[in-house]
């Protein structure tokens, strides 16, 4: 089996914000949940860069090991995948994340933040592949039909790489040898505890 | 004239503030540091190539937690992508807590079953007189058992969270446990604001009594009469109580304020200062749950009298005697002591 991972190839990101845009509209994401989004870092001076984050599917994912009701599962893919029938909404996962990626439907609003949302890797849920059910808890599942998530395949730069780790880190280090410069497979250190040589 | 001035000297104090916000927000906002200069590399046509002296990951990460940016979605939390301290605070929530807690928790019990082995229930020496004495009001036994209540409830609700997962979860099924824990979550936020109010007003209706005391220290090095036979002399509360007394409000203020900080997410904290209350919140209640048992064993099983006191409200004669003779002494002095305990009425023949 592949282990799926992002990565953001943050020279070539031109900040277009179409893989926000593509998730939103793929997943029918409500109003006020951002399952992705675009960062610029040192925004207007020399050697800006823009990043576009979504939860990366770490190894060892730290909202699976700090959610208290263990509602996290990962697939045979090593995408990191949640149910949100045993969601409690507590908010733990997001004090963990290292990337921000969990969100919820009312947030500050105590008591209840509602069921916990994040990016499904275009792997919907726990429900049955391509089910009603799934699509309207977590969205399409592309990746049962053999497709990858929307984000990354829309990608007018191919900044966005999604798909099996050694081929994309394949990838980025051939872009990087070529053009001679690369800012660092962002996120990868902290989520997967390796780097690719740039 | 007058108003004039006071005009002109609360328009200087305006533009002071703004000044000293506008500081503060560019201080919040200050960009990530520029990388250095020696990345600087030229093309191979000599031209200074700006790609290459891009901001790097590893830099930043090197220098700062947390790696934020400027983002285009309202929600101005998203621009932090990436804090690795998200990896920290899973080992305290999952290990380090978990052994606070037990420790605390199952020492806290393994020494009040021993010390009941050895010393047994502490008797009313004297036996009981017979006469009784109010010893707390309806008012006052009804906020100790309201807050009582919610603690035990916000400390069940608490402790499920920590310990729910590897202890109740395989034996009710993911379900079950999801539906408790829910129901669980629900009563943790909610009754922490009688649980709150109760701790501000135990503060205010007993602080009177609970200033420290030159009759404390004897106590304390009498062994307060737990430890042997011997009855220091204590007034209203004695140095035990005392300790109890400042435990529930500073543990509870402690617990309170990062609690709310917890519930209400992102009002004046981010992510680290929610995990920094997390810890606080998680270690101090472990602490103040392992204190409270000992509370409860005393108040129950381990001293003869004593739960009347928030039970009933009036308390053996002997038992003020013994335990809190100063007290006794104030009371009595007000005429308040030695009422016999009421008496079925004789119904008159007829």
């Amino acid at each position: 089996m592949a282990r799926m991972k992002f990565l953001c190839d943050a020279d070539r990101c031109i900040e277009c914000n179409a893989c926000v845009t593509a998730c939103k509209n793929e997943h029918e994401v409500p109003w006020g949940i951002n399952r992705r989004r675009v960062v610029t870092i040192n925004d207007g001076k020399p050697g800006e860069r823009s990043v576009t984050m979504a939860c990366m599917h770490c190894t060892e994912a730290p909202c699976a090991a700090v959610c208290p009701v263990n509602c996290f599962y990962t697939t045979a893919d090593a995408v990191v995948l949640h149910s949100k029938d045993l969601c409690i909404g507590c908010g733990y996962c997001f004090y963990a994340c290292p990337f921000g990626a969990p969100q919820y439907p009312r947030v500050g609003n105590f008591g209840s933040r509602g069921k916990m949302d994040k990016c499904t890797y275009c792997a919907g849920g726990p429900e049955a592949d391509g089910s009603k059910e799934e699509y309207e808890k977590y969205g399409a599942n592309r990746l049962a039909e053999g497709k990858l998530p929307l984000c990354a395949e829309m990608c007018s730069t191919k900044s966005l790489l999604a798909g099996d780790g050694e081929i994309i880190a394949q990838i980025y280090k051939e872009r990087v040898v070529k053009r001679g410069y690369g800012s660092g497979a962002w996120g990868w250190k902290t989520a997967y505890r390796e780097t690719i040589a740039s | 004239m007058a108003t004039f001035a006071g005009r002109i000297r609360f328009l200087v104090g305006a533009v002071a503030l703004m000044l000293v916000v506008a500081g503060a927000a560019y201080a919040q906002t200050a960009p990530a540091p520029a990388p250095a200069p020696q990345q600087q590399q030229a093309n191979p046509g000599g031209a200074v190539n700006p790609t290459a002296s891009a901001v790097k990951e590893d830099d930043l990460l090197r220098q700062l937690s947390i790696i934020s940016g400027r983002g285009s979605i309202p929600d101005a939390k998203a621009y932090n992508i990436e804090q690795p301290a998200g990896r920290d605070w899973q080992h305290f929530h999952e290990v380090t807590l978990r052994w606070i807690g037990a420790i605390a928790i199952l020492g806290m019990l393994a020494i009040l079953v021993l010390f009941f082995l050895i010393r047994g229930m502490v008797r009313i020496e004297s036996g009981r007189s017979g006469r009784t004495l109010v010893r707390f009001t309806a008012f006052e036994r009804f906020v100790h058992w309201m807050t009582a209540t919610c603690f035990v409830i916000l400390a069940i609700s608490g402790l499920n969270i920590t310990f729910g997962k590897p202890l109740l979860l395989p034996l009710i099924g993911p379900e079950a446990f999801t539906a408790w824990s829910q129901w669980a979550k629900y009563a943790h936020n909610y009754l922490s604001f009688p649980f709150t109010l109760g701790v501000v007003v135990i503060f205010l209706i007993w602080l009177a009594w609970n200033i420290p005391g030159r009759a404390d220290v004897d106590w304390l090095k009498r062994g307060g009469g737990i430890v042997g036979h011997d009855h220091p002399p204590a007034p209203r509360f004695n140095a035990g109580q005392k300790m109890i007394y400042w435990i529930v409000v500073l543990g509870g203020a402690a617990v309170a304020i990062t609690g709310y900080l917890l519930m209400f997410p992102f009002y004046g904290t981010d992510i680290a200062s929610m995990q920094l209350a997390q810890v606080i919140h998680g270690i101090v209640a472990a602490l103040f749950v392992a204190v409270m048992l000992a509370h409860i064993y005393i108040g129950t099983i381990g001293m003869e009298g004593a739960f009347e006191a928030m039970g009933t409200g009036d308390v053996d004669v002997n038992w003020a005697r013994e335990h809190h003779s100063l007290w006794l002494q104030e009371e009595q002095a007000k005429g308040h002591a030695g009422e016999p305990p009421p008496r079925g009425r004789m119904a008159p023949a007829e």
